[in-house]
């Protein structure tokens, strides 16, 4: 056996092992229910924002601390702790992709993903829309 | 029906140029074909005269549908649904091009014009590996051009047409205004264009000078992969093997310049123009175009193997056809939407993912399939390599390459295994990281083998001949990288001492490989820059790890709110990165004192400039950085921050906004609220202290305007904020015809107005105090200082540089041979 062959052997055992470690490593797309039963675990929570509950955040008083209320697609919320400032997108969004972990009744959100396709974009997917009836001061409605 | 307004004729024309251009690409793809073939001299001639007469053809029918697509933005025809989409009316002309690559369907012509170009290029001269290797490109263009067909074919959509209709496209479908009888039921009204007033606009995020010269050069650097590709089939279809090794070596040398250099024209981007926080996050999107460079680069050191020792042909094979097919990999990847929650970047599913699927598939397959076929006849000596030989660790660290390479797509690929697998695998906690620790022993491995490989000899090298070249530039290394360790250090204990060890030694030798090439420039080149291009390219290649190592080690967050903070941080708590300036309110930041001094608008846009004044405490510096934001631009609500930055030759300081006050929140909705203080009382608001002083009367007033009896009270007070600034203000009420006016006071600062309201008999003041964010103008904001990053952005064009002085020097060899020959 040459010896670039005994090498490439081992450089492969060596990238199947980083692989195989590196799915141990790897988190979970978790609801809230699922990511309540794992506390200190970091998950990716998918969830939307609850609108009904109140947003917490005074960047004059504190710009790294917001809080608000995740809810997801089964019905169940929890409150949502994240240590920096508000995305601007935030109340906007249809999803939210929340990572962190569950920790003494709070989500501590280490980073927010806010899924927002434009609304054009949103509303052209679903082909519901069109410029004409988008509240949009460049778009003129017509008229008669 | 007809509609009135409509320039119909240009889209017309633009779907012939797509039939024609599909059918050229097709023809140049099989005349070509039968070029290849074995045959009589005439008839390869004329089959050889049939595919470039096709090709150019295609070529001209492509530039058409790209000069077709700019005529429709520039002269804003919002009838396509492209320009509705992606331009408008306030589009600076300067971004049309920009506009154009935004969506997929620009993106895929892009592709395409950049292969046209470079089988033009390739048309030229003559060659038996012509036929070919303008076979494979012309199919990759037949390819290419099916995505941008929007034809049904048996009830299946193929591909996204870019001279789609508005009226087409479904977005007016349930408008009643523009359909007649307001009933969406109805056919659309005979004048609905004149209800379209403007267009969508390009993303304001992407309306930057990036946009416009970012995309064409990754674009150049995908479609140039594509060359090597076709060599090496070639090499299989006429098989003849290694036949090709000198003519595709300059395309491979131009490939990785172009494709390297658009990929870090990204990083630039991400870096300078978007709130990123950096240059590099192995985003799926970046890794997707990272890969097929790394690959590409294993390719080129095996075939510079090959060249000298007729070794690692096969591998040779390998990289080339993976580095291309990792390519359809990637827009597989980033275009079919499978990416999902992992990707910052956002692109749309266009349904197209099953004519994708086939796209990698119809190269994949075959390729590699053939590949496994003739494997065993691809020539390889039997003679082992020296370990002492330049081919051998050339060998290695190509493989090494080329296998990070996989780990990299691999991780990648985590959705897409998801999506085979059904699992729910979610990336880990620190992305960053999980590419990092694998890669920085990649890295300090390649960068000790760019030191030293050069210094070996093809065959093998005498030990004394190598510790003497050696000597010098080890020597130097260690000077050099002690007085690092005593001026600049590393400082990065976040990941343990294990992985800040790692980048001490990384450090170290990518010093090594940057001082050994340099000397090598002497060495082997006698300091001839034209020959010197490995070496070129290996410094600044060096120059790169280096710039990465320094900068990611040493990056300092500068806006860590210590200041006035009322939660103290816990032990264990991420730092707090964003700081809070009230306009006119000087903040202390690092070495920095920040003030927030205002903004000022664009003329035209919703875009908002904040000039922060960035003022050293030594007082030697002073500075204003204006980081910019779109605000809820045209639909698109919310912030869109630029950053902004200044630059010293040792590091750059880096500041952008991550918040500001929500504008529907700013109405000032809060009343006074009444208390009542004797002189020397003091009162307290959210910030601080009021203290009341003295009343004074004045009674001499004119009576003309303050009546009989009319006086003017005035009262000072002392403020004392939480934050040690001291103010002081004299409140004033006038008694005026039996009326108390009392006259507020603004102190923007604290967010406060105040008023003397009245003064009661006993001599006791009123005073009305408003405190309210919607007087506060702020910024909530983060700053960094990245040191030395300009190592980064020199070593990148410094790769360029000599990979292109490669290959002028590789095309002269190969022309000389051929001459000689």
């Amino acid at each position: 056996m040459k010896k670039l062959h005994i090498i490439l052997l081992i450089l492969i055992a060596v990238s199947i092992a980083v692989l195989i470690s590196f799915t141990n490593t790897t988190s979970t797309y978790d609801t809230v229910d699922t990511a309540k039963e794992k506390p200190g675990k970091f998950v990716h929570l998918m969830a939307r924002l609850d609108k009904s509950a109140p947003i917490e955040y005074d960047a004059l008083n504190n710009p790294n601390y917001l809080s608000f209320t995740a809810i997801d697609s089964l019905g169940a919320s929890v409150k949502v702790i994240y240590h920096s400032a508000k995305p601007d997108n935030l109340e906007m969004s249809e999803k939210l992709v929340l990572k962190g972990k569950y920790k003494e009744g709070n989500f501590e959100c280490e980073e927010i993903q806010t899924k927002c396709p434009s609304k054009y974009k949103e509303a052209e997917a679903q082909g519901k829309t069109h410029p004409g009836t988008i509240a949009d001061p460049r778009m003129s409605t017509p008229t008669n | 029906m007809s509609y009135t307004g409509e320039h119909l004729i240009y889209g017309q024309l633009g779907n012939i140029f797509i039939v024609l251009s599909l059918v050229a690409a097709g023809v140049a793809t099989f005349s070509f074909a039968r070029a290849t073939r074995p045959q009589e001299p005439t008839d390869q001639a004329a089959w050889l005269r049939l595919g470039r007469m096709a090709f150019i053809t295609q070529s001209i029918a492509v530039f058409a549908i790209f000069g077709l697509l700019v005529y429709l933005l520039q002269q804003h025809l919002f009838e396509y649904h492209y320009a509705w989409k992606h331009s408008s009316r306030s589009l600076e002309f300067k971004y049309l091009l920009a506009a154009i690559w935004e969506g997929q369907e620009g993106s895929f012509l892009l592709w395409m014009t950049c292969h046209s170009i470079l089988g033009l290029v390739l048309l030229r001269g003559q060659s038996e590996w012509r036929s070919p290797v303008m076979s494979v490109l012309s199919m990759a263009q037949f390819a290419l051009t099916t995505m941008i067909t929007g034809l049904y074919i048996l009830g299946w959509k193929m591909g996204s047409n870019p001279f789609l209709l508005l009226r087409d496209s479904g977005v007016l479908d349930n408008a009643p205004a523009l359909h007649m009888n307001f009933d969406v039921s109805q056919p659309l009204r005979p004048d609905y264009l004149n209800s379209i007033k403007d267009g969508n606009d390009l993303n304001p995020l992407l309306q930057n000078y990036w946009m416009v010269i970012h995309p064409p050069v990754l674009f150049m650097g995908f479609a140039s992969t594509i060359i090597p590709f076709a060599y090496a089939i070639a090499g299989l279809w006429k098989k003849k093997y290694g036949g090709w090794a000198g003519e595709a070596l300059p395309w491979a040398l131009f490939s990785t310049a172009v494709l390297g250099v658009g990929i870090m024209m990204g990083g630039m981007w991400a870096y300078e123009s978007l709130s990123f926080g950096g240059y590099w996050a192995w985003d799926p999107v970046e890794n997707a175009s990272l890969v097929p460079w790394m690959i590409g680069v294993a390719g080129l050191h095996t075939l510079l193997i090959y060249k000298a020792t007729q070794h690692s042909l096969r591998a040779t094979y390998l990289f080339f056809m993976l580095g291309f097919l990792f390519i359809l990999y990637s827009t597989f990847l980033t275009r079919s939407g499978i990416l999902g929650e992992t990707s910052v970047h956002a692109f749309t599913d266009l349904g197209m993912n099953w004519q994708l699927l086939a796209f990698v598939a119809v190269f994949t397959l075959p390729s590699l399939g053939w590949l496994a076929m003739r494997y065993r006849q691809i020539p390889s000596p039997q003679k082992e390599e020296e370990i002492s030989s330049r081919e051998f660790w050339m060998f290695i660290g190509a493989l090494l390459f080329f296998l990070s390479a996989l780990v990299i797509i691999g991780q990648t690929s985590l959705p897409v295994f998801n999506k085979i697998f059904g699992t729910n695998l979610a990336p880990p906690e620190d992305v960053e990281f999980s590419y990092n620790s694998i890669q920085i022993y990649v890295a300090i491995i390649i960068a000790l083998l760019t030191a030293l490989t050069q210094y070996f000899k093809y065959r093998q090298t005498d030990s004394a001949y190598f510790w003497k070249k050696m000597l010098m530039p080890l020597l130097i290394t260690f000077v050099l990288f002690a007085l690092y360790a005593w001026l600049v250090g590393v400082d990065y204990d976040r990941k343990g001492p294990v992985f800040e060890g790692s980048i001490w030694l990384a450090v170290l030798l990518s010093i090594y490989a940057l001082v050994a090439n340099i000397f090598y420039i002497w060495i082997g080149a006698n300091g001839q820059l034209k020959n010197a291009g490995g070496s070129i390219a290996h410094v600044g290649f060096a120059m790169v790890l280096l710039g990465i190592f320094v900068s990611s080690s040493n990056k300092e967050i500068i806006s860590n709110n210590i200041d006035g903070i009322p939660a103290p941080l816990a032990e264990g708590e991420n730092p707090r990165e964003n700081l809070t300036l009230v306009q006119g309110m000087p903040v202390n930041m690092a070495n920095y004192t920040l003030t927030y001094e205002g903004d000022s608008a664009h003329p035209k846009k919703q875009l908002w400039y904040y000039k922060i004044r960035f003022t050293n405490k030594n007082g030697s510096d002073s500075f204003l950085l204006t980081p910019n934001a779109f605000v809820n631009y045209k639909g698109n609500e919310g912030l869109m921050a630029n950053p902004d930055a200044r630059h010293y030759w040792s590091h750059d300081i880096f500041t952008y906004i991550t918040s500001i006050p929500n504008p529907e929140n700013t109405a000032d909705t809060s009343r006074f609220t009444p208390f009542v203080r004797k002189s020397g009382d003091t009162l307290f608001y959210s910030k601080g202290t009021l203290e009341v002083q003295p009343l004074r009367i004045r009674d001499s007033v004119p009576e003309e305007v303050f009546g009989k009896d009319g006086k003017l009270y005035e009262v000072p007070i002392n403020i004392q904020a939480a934050t040690g600034t001291a103010y002081q203000l004299t409140l004033r009420a006038a008694q005026a015809k039996g009326q108390w006016i009392p006259l507020p006071d603004t102190l923007t600062a604290e967010g406060m107005i105040v008023q003397l309201q009245r003064v009661l008999p006993d001599g006791s003041v009123e005073l009305g105090i408003k405190e309210s964010d919607a007087l506060l103008k702020y910024v909530t904001l983060k700053a960094y200082k990245y040191p030395f990053i300009k190592l980064l952005w020199y070593g990148v064009w410094l790769t360029a540089i000599g990979l292109l002085i490669s290959m002028a020097r590789r095309i002269r060899l190969h022309r000389a041979r051929a001459t000689s020959a």
